[in-house]
């Protein structure tokens, strides 16, 4: 049975910069991304800042619109079709949670205004609960609903954004760094919100982080991304006890463990060489400038996402010669 | 050598709005060191961002310093203008705000924003200005520089945009640097660039850093002293091994036991500390941490606990500490 919530097939944005007066260039930001995520699963999507995780995000929610490539929603072809009625089904938990936020609304009315618009609640009585029940579900409690966002710390800003999307009881939601900016404990209170509300309801979640601790806690599939490209892709266990791609290896590496007390100090495996940048990407694998592997068909050869073990796609020339 | 650049005494700020008086900054006392690295973690809301502005005499209407003074490299901030004020801001002492619209113009491009922030605090030129501004954006991990200069800050990404920021506020090499969650949006790897970078920095200008974050990763890496906060009180304070390793107070040992692990198990439930955060309109009379934590006994619901010192520059404020004494 077909179980595909969301699948995107060679999608690609670009976005073009100027260079000089007669030139342009373009960043690819995504560039041929072709994946599917199962209803009531949650796909991590990481990669280093820039390459491309919060484009993928904004474009699968046509957001902006794609370059070039396919959006289908359970099924259905939505790439050129109006969002209307998709919408509402479709959220997104912006990275930044200052710009999102309306500075004239109080959170009371940020958080019942989707709910109005989409007529969920039958009655004022009915509003009100709802809007007390989603802020208590992310931690805050009703007194605050009066105040301006920017009354709020950073964290409780995120919350108010989290509970927000939350309020329209989508079966989709883009979480783009939902956590990177809130301490600790209530990291963990999020992520098990997120993971308690999937379990009640079933909503599908991706999930953008450059953790990839974070990701690996809540995801069942990952996908790793390197200036615009998926470069593997498999269930989260797998990813982390066996890694294929060098750039994967390499950012495991990179992780350091603060519970363990030989790690302090010790200097991390850094990846060699700089991010290229993505608007001269490397040619033939766009990993090769770094990559300690590299050999003269990752020059002029693009490699390919293949299936290397069950369920565990890689695109790598040299897969299993080392 | 060793002179104190920060010296903090029994600082308290509040906002007064309709609701009613927040404490959002409660009693804090805190000595920062020539070149020396401090770390704030601390639960959401409990007043790290608060109390890191005041340094630079930053405090949002409704807020006010109810009491206390502030001392950074000879000034005395609390009784400073807003003129003297803005002549050290920036120069002496910049700050990475954890919001990138308070510090960016999306109007303007990039490149303006820093060649203007090079040219108001130095002598330099148009020219050696933006060389500088190449220079910088280069340090923090961007390419293609020329380009992304003439770029606005809708075009960037998350992580490049704090990068920007940091650039920015590394422009004028000031004596103290505040970085609030400056780092969130970053990779392991660029974040280790980016931490190595402002090591070098501290290192030739002898420049002090509070790096506010939860991030342990970051603490570990980078700072020698670590202030935890909880409800506009410093907790718990000491080197960072002892924050870390052998953490005194309940909420900090909380906050370790919350912090994801790559080992942990897929989906295995993360422990967070239990309880919703204080309400500052309404602080308890005791330790703000009682009535969430697993060791409360009456007395903490009673009275705030004193500070205990542990060891050198380790203290912490919990009753538990004062119960070993008795028996
Ligand atoms: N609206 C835009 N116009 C022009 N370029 C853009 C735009 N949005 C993103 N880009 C460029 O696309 C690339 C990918 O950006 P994106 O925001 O998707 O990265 P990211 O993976 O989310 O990074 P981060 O972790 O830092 O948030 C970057 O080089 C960025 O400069
Ligand atoms: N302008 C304001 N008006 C009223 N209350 C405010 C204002 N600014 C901050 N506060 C309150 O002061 C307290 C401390 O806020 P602060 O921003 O310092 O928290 P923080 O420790 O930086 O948290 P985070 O980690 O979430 O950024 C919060 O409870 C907040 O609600
Ligand atoms: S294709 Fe070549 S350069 Fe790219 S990751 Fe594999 S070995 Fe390295
Ligand atoms: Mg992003
Ligand atoms: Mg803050």
């Amino acid at each position: 049975m077909d179980n595909k919530l969301i699948e995107i097939k060679n999608l690609k944005k670009y976005f073009p910069v100027r260079e000089g007066i007669f030139a342009t260039n373009y960043i690819k930001a995504v560039d041929d991304v072709s994946l599917y995520i199962n209803k009531g699963e949650t796909f991590g999507l990481v990669g280093e800042s820039g390459c491309g995780k919060t484009t993928l995000g904004r474009t699968l929610l046509k957001l902006c619109q794609p370059t070039d490539g396919q959006i289908f929603y359970k099924g259905e072809d939505i790439t050129f079709q109006p969002m209307g009625q998709y919408r509402k089904k479709m959220q997104i938990v912006f990275q930044n949670p200052y710009a999102s936020l309306n500075p004239r609304m109080t959170v009371y009315d940020i958080i019942g205004e989707p709910i109005d618009i989409h007529r969920l609640a039958t009655s004022k009585r009915q509003r009100k609960e709802m809007i007390i029940s989603l802020l208590s579900q992310v931690g805050l409690n009703y007194e605050s609903a009066m105040a301006y966002p920017h009354e709020f710390s950073g964290g409780q800003r995120q919350r108010i954004v989290i509970a927000r999307a939350l309020a329209v009881e989508p079966d989709f939601i883009v979480c783009d760094e939902p956590v990177s900016s809130l301490d600790v404990s209530i990291q963990a209170q999020i992520i098990n919100m997120f993971e308690r509300i999937q379990e009640e309801r079933g909503i599908t979640y991706l999930f953008i982080s450059h953790d990839l601790s974070i990701v690996s806690h809540i995801s069942d599939r990952v996908g790793v991304m390197y200036l615009g490209k998926i470069v593997e892709l498999t269930d989260s266990k797998s990813l982390y006890s066996s890694p294929i791609h060098p750039y994967t290896q390499s950012l495991l590496s990179a992780i350091i463990k603060v519970d363990s007390k030989d790690n302090k100090g010790n200097k991390r495996l850094l990846l060699k060489g700089d991010i290229p940048s993505p608007l001269n990407p490397p040619s033939g694998c766009r990993f090769r400038t770094r990559c300690v592997y590299e050999k003269d068909i990752c020059i002029d050869q693009v490699p390919e996402l293949q299936e290397c073990r069950k369920e565990h796609f890689v695109a790598c020339h040299r897969v299993g010669e080392f | 050598m060793n002179s104190c650049i920060l010296d903090i005494r029994d600082l308290e700020i509040s906002f007064f709005t309709q609701a009613g008086e927040i404490k959002a900054v409660n009693n804090i006392s805190l000595q920062l060191k020539d070149g020396e690295v401090l770390g704030i973690v601390g639960e959401s809301g409990s007043g790290k961002s608060v109390a890191s502005y005041s340094i630079m005499g930053l405090i949002a209407e409704p807020g006010k310093i109810v009491n206390g003074n502030i001392r950074f490299n000879n000034h005395t901030i609390e009784t400073m203008g807003k003129k003297e004020l803005q002549k050290i801001r920036g120069k002496e002492v910049s700050i990475v705000f954890q919001d990138p619209n308070t510090s960016l113009n999306p109007l303007l491009s990039i490149g303006s924003q820093l060649i203007e922030v090079i040219i108001r605090h130095t002598n330099k030129t148009k020219k050696e200005a933006k060389e500088r501004a190449v220079e910088l954006l280069g340090l923090v991990g961007m390419n293609e520089v020329d380009k992304r200069l003439k770029q606005y800050p809708y075009e960037f990404s998350g992580g490049m945009l704090q990068r920007v920021m940091i650039a920015i506020a590394l422009a004028c090499e000031p004596k103290l640097l505040i970085a609030d969650e400056a780092t969130t949006a970053l990779d392991a790897t660029i974040q280790a660039q980016i931490l190595e970078l402002l090591l070098q920095i501290k290192k030739k200008n002898s420049m002090s850093i509070i790096m506010i974050t939860h991030d342990f990763s970051v603490i570990a890496n980078i700072c020698e002293k670590v202030a935890v906060m909880y409800a506009g009180r410093i907790i718990e304070y000491g080197k960072t091994e002892d924050i870390l390793y052998n953490p005194k107070h309940q909420y900090t040992m909380g906050l370790l036991k919350a912090t994801p692990n790559i080992n942990s198990h897929i989906h295995e439930k993360l422990v967070p500390i239990k309880g919703s955060p204080v309400d500052l309109l309404n602080p308890p009379l005791g330790c703000p941490f009682a009535p969430r934590c697993e060791k409360c006994m009456k007395i903490c619901l009673r009275s705030m606990p004193k500070n205990k010192v542990i060891s050198d520059d380790h203290y912490t404020a919990c009753w538990l500490l004062e119960k070993k004494l008795w028996s």
